[in-house]
């Protein structure tokens, strides 16, 4: 009897070696969220949230981000596939270049867009003369800012989820009669479909919190390209209640869309 | 229109060689162990790997012919079972079988109409909205049947289509894909290595070893006369190469026998494990098969004991014994001689019950 | 030629130190140190100093070095305000240099502090002026690209003084974050122009144009330095800082574009 109970116990318990980490992990992630919340000026809370500015710059933030979430998927996704499935010569070294904009600091990437899109850049003079396009200082311009640093987010964790697909299916429905395409809508998307979701949701999470690239590139001018995070710096400037009063709402309206999104899609899927 | 496939395929050391033919109504099977190109032959034929060389033809219709023409999967009237069936798991049974109609470009309710139907040819109406993950092995593999057939391809290609079953579904699954394919009258392929499907559901076998044809015939004729080792283990036959005089075959693997009716030059000798009887004694009397030998190993069949026998060295022996020699006796008969391995005893077979023919 | 605008682009924004310290030939001369006594001091000496000063700071760092030898500076650059909260948070510092006395006056246990340098704001354009910027009248221009630093830096509160002094709305297309990122943006040709001290103009002396303005003198801008009363190396901040108020500490100060006070 008292044998059998402490099998059990035995089996349920979580290996204490995982565990303490894993509870140190959390926490280390979770206090400055804490400290943020502690931090926060409750009381004058409502009446600095309301205001005209935090209103714009929330607004344009969710507008930019998912924009270039759109963006990072359209292009994304036939970029994984390309390196996932197709026999492109050099496709290591693809692959690795997929991943600068994670590894390049933010503004650099910022100034690297201005050299090819900006009003003197590569691409931009041609765009600035021939059809009277300039990107910078304006809202696309902080939706070219943010898909590209957040694409990589996409790329990667969609290139995972293909190459973990059995590409057997594929073939599968080509022996059905399917062509390439309609084999990738209607074979290769859905079974995937968890991995872009995921690939999204960290994309659009990347983009949301983007900073660096965006001020570079898009400058900041209130209304039309001052997000929540550029508003954020410039506050942390002269004050910091005000800040932090910023950061809790991107915090807050971020966790409820994530937490939304999930639901939705997790559910939709099952 | 007869199916028509030269086959050559280089994959690094591994070197695909064989010529098939596939007639109209007719189901052949590509039947062979593991590794011996069998699932490569296939999938060529399908169009999922091109030929190295040779060619691949319905008539005068060419699919694969390097270094010019090379018409993928897609574009071929085949339909093909997998292994493992590979359903589309984030589609309903009835969307799975309607797939194939829908990418011929056939409008989405018609082809669902024509799905249920084929569901229902294979009894499986009920399941149809549900997914592939909710079916028992035997209604997945009649959906992939159905899904394969609702095409009406020219030719159906069946990969080790009864593999992924366990044995109690397996024999009822067999009997009833029998009857389907009888039923269709386009061409079918099937590989296997397991020799019991090829029996009974292919017209015509093909063994292939190391990526050659070693032998092709009616299921009978294997049966009966098996040409090499592994054909002979497959139908369960003691068989022998060695050249004939008369009524007396000197093995090519070392010992002699005799046989009933006189024979010249090459030949093959095979005899069943049940014909060979095992004495502790030397018996007297008529065969002229006797041999003292050992026992070197004991395998229990459902109803019988297989036993594996080996020329007993420190016996003179008035005719030599072949290499290895299978005798099936029965249970009883096990506990009456006590055998146990490294017995020794004595093996006799009758002439009458050995099928010579030429190599 | 599209790598070595990449090359200077990104020298200018990730460092600047590069561009600014390159022509200045480090003086050896031990004979510069005035008042203090150069045996009396030793040990580590930390500075915090406004990112403006940036390439003077470095270079009056190693100078010190070469006068005092034994003694090391430690040099920490970064916006007024950050390094006024860091010292406030109990960041070991013996001396501080602020770009702004409203900084200065936010750092609670300091020594008394002495103006050492004075800044003004300047119009910078691209190399060449391609967009014929003449004054401060150009931009309230909608057509023209206008950076300005964001009002809560405080070249974007020198600015919004100015543009106040001369009765003019500019238009600007984006407020930076800071000065030097006003000052890339110029650099690169994405703006007509822009409103930034005279010592960023001298730093990228290479790829921007200054315009002196006379609305300049409303915002003239302190840069107080001062010792901290719990100093780790009291003695080494007291020699930096009037090593700083020096001859020598002018000369460089100077020729990287600072008025002296």
């Amino acid at each position: 009897m008292s044998d059998r109970r402490r099998q059990r116990r035995i089996g349920g318990r979580l290996p204490l070696v995982l565990l303490l980490p894993a509870l140190l992990g959390l926490a280390f992630l979770l206090v400055p969220l804490i400290g943020l919340l502690a931090q926060a000026p409750w009381s004058t809370l409502p009446s600095r949230l309301f205001s005209e500015e935090v209103g714009q710059a929330l607004r344009l933030s969710l507008v930019c981000a998912s924009s270039a979430t759109v963006i990072c998927l359209l292009l994304g996704v036939p970029l994984a596939w390309l390196l996932a499935r197709a026999e492109v010569p050099g496709r290591g070294l693809i692959r690795a270049l997929v991943t600068v904009p994670l590894v390049l600091p933010p503004v650099v990437g910022g100034v690297a867009l201005l050299l090819v899109l900006g009003r003197r850049g590569l691409i931009g003079q041609h765009l600035d003369t021939w059809f009277g396009i300039s990107l910078p200082f304006t809202t696309a311009g902080v939706i070219v800012a943010e898909a590209f640093v957040a694409m990589p987010f996409l790329v990667i964790s969609v290139e995972g989820a293909l190459r973990a697909a059995d590409p057997r299916y594929e073939e599968a429905a080509a022996t059905l009669g399917a062509g390439r395409w309609l084999t990738f809508r209607r074979v290769t998307l859905p079974s995937i479909a968890p991995g872009i979701v995921a690939g999204a949701v960290l994309c659009w999470a990347r983009a949301l919190g983007e900073f660096g690239a965006t001020i570079t590139f898009a400058g900041n001018l209130p209304g039309r390209t001052t997000t929540m995070p550029l508003a954020v710096y410039l506050a942390l400037e002269t004050d910091p209640d005000v800040a932090v009063v910023l950061s809790v709402v991107l915090l807050a309206v971020s966790v409820v869309v994530l937490a939304c999104l999930r639901e939705r899609w997790i559910s939709g899927l099952r | 229109m007869t199916l028509y496939a030269d086959l050559k395929v280089t994959r690094g050391s591994f070197e695909l060689d064989l010529e098939l033919t596939v007639e109209p109504g007719e189901v052949v099977a590509l039947l062979g162990p593991n590794g011996a190109g069998k699932t490569t032959a296939l999938r060529a034929i399908a169009g999922l790997l091109p030929v190295t060389a040779g060619q691949i033809r319905l008539d005068d219709e060419v699919w694969d012919e390097p270094p010019r023409v090379f018409r993928s999967a897609d574009r071929r009237p085949i339909g093909v079972v997998f292994q493992d069936y590979l359903l589309f798991n984030h589609l309903s049974a009835v969307e799975n079988v309607a797939f194939g109609l829908r990418a011929r470009g056939m409008e989405k309710r018609v082809a669902r109409a024509e799905a249920a139907q084929w569901l229902d040819t294979v009894g499986l109406t009920d399941q149809a909205r549900s997914r592939p993950r909710a079916l028992s092995g035997g209604q997945a593999q009649r959906v992939a049947l159905v899904r394969a057939l609702a095409t009406q391809p020219s030719l159906l290609l069946l990969d080790e289509p009864l593999a992924a079953l366990d044995a109690s579904t397996k024999l009822h699954v067999r009997a009833e894909l029998g009857q389907h394919l009888s039923r269709y009258d386009g061409r079918t392929l099937l590989v296997t290595h397991d020799p019991l499907d090829a029996m009974v559901l292919a017209d015509r076998l093909v063994i292939v070893e190391n990526g050659r044809v070693v032998q092709e015939g009616g299921p009978t004729e294997i049966a009966r006369r098996p040409r090499t080792e592994y054909v002979a283990q497959l139908v369960g036959l003691n068989l022998y190469r060695g050249v004939a005089e008369g009524t007396t075959v000197v093995l090519d693997g070392g010992g002699s026998l005799t046989i009933a009716t006189p024979s010249s030059g090459p030949v093959y000798v095979a005899f069943p494990p049940a014909a060979v009887s095992l004495y502790p004694e030397r018996p007297t009397g008529t065969p002229r098969n006797t041999w003292p030998m050992v026992v070197s190993g004991i395998e229990q069949h459902a109803h019988t004991v297989r036993v594996r026998l080996t020329p007993d060295p420190s016996a003179t022996q008035d005719r030599a014994a072949p290499a290895v020699l299978l005798a099936d006796i029965t249970t009883a008969a096990v506990a009456d001689l006590h055998l146990t391995p490294g017995q020794r005893l004595h093996a006799t077979l009758k002439a009458t019950e050995t099928q010579t023919y030429p190599t | 030629m599209f790598r070595r605008t990449v090359l200077i682009a990104l020298a200018a924004v990730a460092a600047p130190t590069l561009v600014s310290c390159g022509s200045d030939t480090p003086a050896a001369s031990p004979s510069s140190p005035s008042s203090s006594s150069a045996s009396a001091i030793s040990g580590t000496v930390t500075v915090f100093a406004a990112a403006s000063l940036t390439g003077t700071f470095t270079q009056l760092g190693k100078d010190f070095e070469a006068a005092h030898p034994g003694v090391k500076v430690v040099l920490n650059f970064a916006g007024s305000s950050a390094l006024a909260q860091q010292i406030n948070q109990g960041a070991p510092v013996d001396v501080f240099a602020s770009a702004a006395p409203k900084n200065m006056d936010q750092v609670t246990d300091k020594g008394t502090p002495v103006v050492f340098v004075k800044n003004k704001l300047e119009i910078a354009v691209p190399k060449g002026n391609p967009a014929k910027i003449t004054g401060l009248t150009d931009f309230a221009d909608k057509d023209r690209k206008i950076a300005l630093c964001a009002e809560q830096v405080p070249c974007g509160a020198a600015a919004k003084k100015v543009f106040e002094m001369a009765k003019i709305t500019p238009q600007p297309d984006s407020l930076e974050q800071d000065v030097k990122a006003a000052l890339t943006k110029v650099g690169l040709g994405e703006v007509d122009a822009a409103l930034v001290y005279k010592t960023d103009v001298v730093s990228a002396k290479d790829k921007v144009d200054g315009i002196e303005f006379p609305e300049a003198d409303s915002a003239i801008n302190d840069y107080p330095i001062a010792t901290l009363t719990n100093a780790k190396n009291p003695d080494g901040g007291k020699a930096f800082v009037d090593f700083v108020l020096s001859d020598r500490g002018k000369t460089v100060l100077t020729e990287a574009g600072f008025a002296a006070p």
